[in-house]
């Protein structure tokens, strides 16, 4: 079997190849070798499936945990006038360690943790929850401080209007405040979804396989950097602009209330 | 329209936001049907003793029962009892979120278990009352100060309730809208409805009042018919009161 090599490739391309420039020769046969030699869209496929998995069980997961810290902040805060319940003094204290935690390291550090330290995933499978965990752990502090600011931003007469009528808290936050908090925090929350997107790159210290570490992967095969990266950052952009759109529509349907 | 049967009765009410003292033992009783007009100069606590009478402001001491149960027991479920609580507030407080038609239904359905269908025709019924039944599907924003309170106040009366508490509803609003709400307060005053109201309208509180509470500085410093306290008022600090609201 011959050598893939690029004067093995020039030799049996089609005319028009050989008749463009050299510099563009070599483009043309980097982008062959990065996609289409060994079917290696394949790569970036997979990888893309780990990233979005990761993504949406992260997001999923970061919410649920911001939704619950930023009711019980908000619950304790404010108790102004008397001292709140000890339970929740408690619980309180530890939603504040983790957020001091969380947001005092970096995510580098909390996958390589979580990966190599607490969890240790020894199949595939117990690695992308590993991945999901560690980064829904993650957004949930940030995400958190997003809802926290969103249910302060809104006048506390609303909160007696719906307990007033006989609503218990949980109700009130749930009819009245949070479909009210989420029209303004979507801004800040669209961003820490993006913000999640760009950091899945990370999990591959933990070894997953999402589209930065196929990226490599292809490298290591072809020992060519620079398509492969440029085409990375071109993936990624194209998802964050989508995104973008997605959620610019998604805000301007939540404004239909506002004349 | 005042009956015998007590629905609120305050006891020794004392209310501290830290270390200030603005409620300092307040006794009174509303009998069912009767409507009391509770005045006083501004920072006086008369809004901080009407939102304890459905525990907004949790009371420091003294205790509350409505409908002869102490509601300021921590046993007792104050959602249940402030179903049956209606209050308004200065700033109507509407949800911005819900078209009027929502605003109203949103309550009975989701606590009263009542049907859709049955608590839009009750809406559209309490609406129409107040000549707002055009509006049912427009959103808070879309109307005007005296149409959100008196939306507000059709909200509350969804709920059915025993008592409704004003609190002044009309002092964020502009002159000219001041009627309309008033107007509607003395139709429900005049259908038997127990109320509390606090408010600045002195000339409005001497028509729709049963009896008129003047605080001052945390305590009841006198109550009466509207004729004796507008007429022959005797502490002088409600002689001063008078003599710069009148």
């Amino acid at each position: 079997m011959t050598v893939f090599s690029f004067t093995n490739w020039i030799a049996n391309a089609p005319q028009w190849v050989q008749s463009c420039p050299e510099w563009f020769q070599n483009l043309i046969f980097q982008l062959y070798q990065t996609f289409i030699y060994q079917d290696r869209w394949k790569f970036f496929i997979d990888g893309l499936k780990i990233t979005f998995i990761v993504t949406i069980g992260a997001l999923i997961l970061g919410v649920i945990i911001g939704l619950f810290i930023a009711i019980i902040r908000t619950a304790h805060d404010n108790y102004t006038n008397k001292k709140p319940p000890l339970i929740l003094t408690i619980i309180n204290s530890i939603c504040k360690l983790y957020l001091t935690i969380i947001r005092g390291t970096p995510m580098m550090v909390q996958l390589l943790v979580m990966g190599f330290v607490i969890m240790v995933p020894k199949t595939d499978f117990a690695t992308v929850i590993c991945g999901i965990i560690t980064l829904g752990i993650n957004s949930g502090a940030y995400v958190a401080e997003i809802v926290r600011s969103g249910l302060m931003s809104i006048n506390i007469g609303q909160t007696e209007a719906g307990r007033s009528l006989g609503f218990n808290y949980v109700q009130t936050m749930w009819h009245i405040i949070i479909p009210q908090a989420v029209k303004n925090i979507l801004p800040a929350l669209g961003n820490e979804m993006i913000t999640l997107l760009k950091d899945t790159s990370l999990v591959s210290v933990i070894a997953l396989r999402d589209v930065t570490k196929q990226t490599q992967n292809i490298i290591s095969k072809t020992y060519q950097a620079y398509v492969p990266y440029i085409s990375l950052a071109i993936i990624y952009l194209v998802i964050v602009i989508l995104l973008t759109r997605l959620l610019s529509i998604f805000e301007r349907r939540l404004r239909k209330s506002d004349h | 329209m005042t009956t015998n049967e007590t629905l609120i009765k305050v006891e020794n009410l004392v209310k501290n936001f830290g270390n200030i003292e603005v409620l300092k033992g307040i006794n009174s009783e509303i009998k069912r049907g009767e409507v009391v007009v509770i005045i006083g100069a501004s920072g006086s606590g008369k809004s901080t003793f009407l939102r304890c009478l459905n525990l907004l402001e949790h009371p420091t001491d003294g205790s509350i029962f409505f409908n002869d149960i102490n509601i300021t027991d921590p046993k007792t479920n104050i959602n249940l009892h402030r179903q049956k609580m209606g209050m308004v507030f200065q700033q109507f407080n509407l949800f911005p979120h819900m078209t009027i038609l929502k605003n109203m239904t949103i309550a009975p359905i989701k606590l009263l278990k009542m049907s859709k269908e049955d608590a839009e025709a009750k809406a559209m019924e309490l609406l129409t009352k107040v000549g707002l039944a055009d509006r049912a599907s427009a959103y808070p924003s879309q109307l005007s100060g005296g149409q959100k309170q008196r939306v507000a106040i059709v909200r509350a009366l969804c709920m059915d309730p025993e008592v409704m508490l004003f609190d002044e509803p009309t002092s964020a609003l502009d002159p000219e809208m001041v009627g309309e709400v008033l107007g509607v307060i003395k139709d429900l005053a005049a259908s038997g409805m127990t109320m509390a109201i606090v408010t600045h309208e002195m000339g409005f509180a001497r028509e729709v009042a049963d009896r008129v509470i003047f605080i001052d500085e945390g305590v009841i410093a006198e109550e009466g018919t509207p004729e004796e306290i507008f007429g022959n008022p005797k502490c002088p600090r409600l002689q001063e009161f008078l003599s710069k609201v009148l």
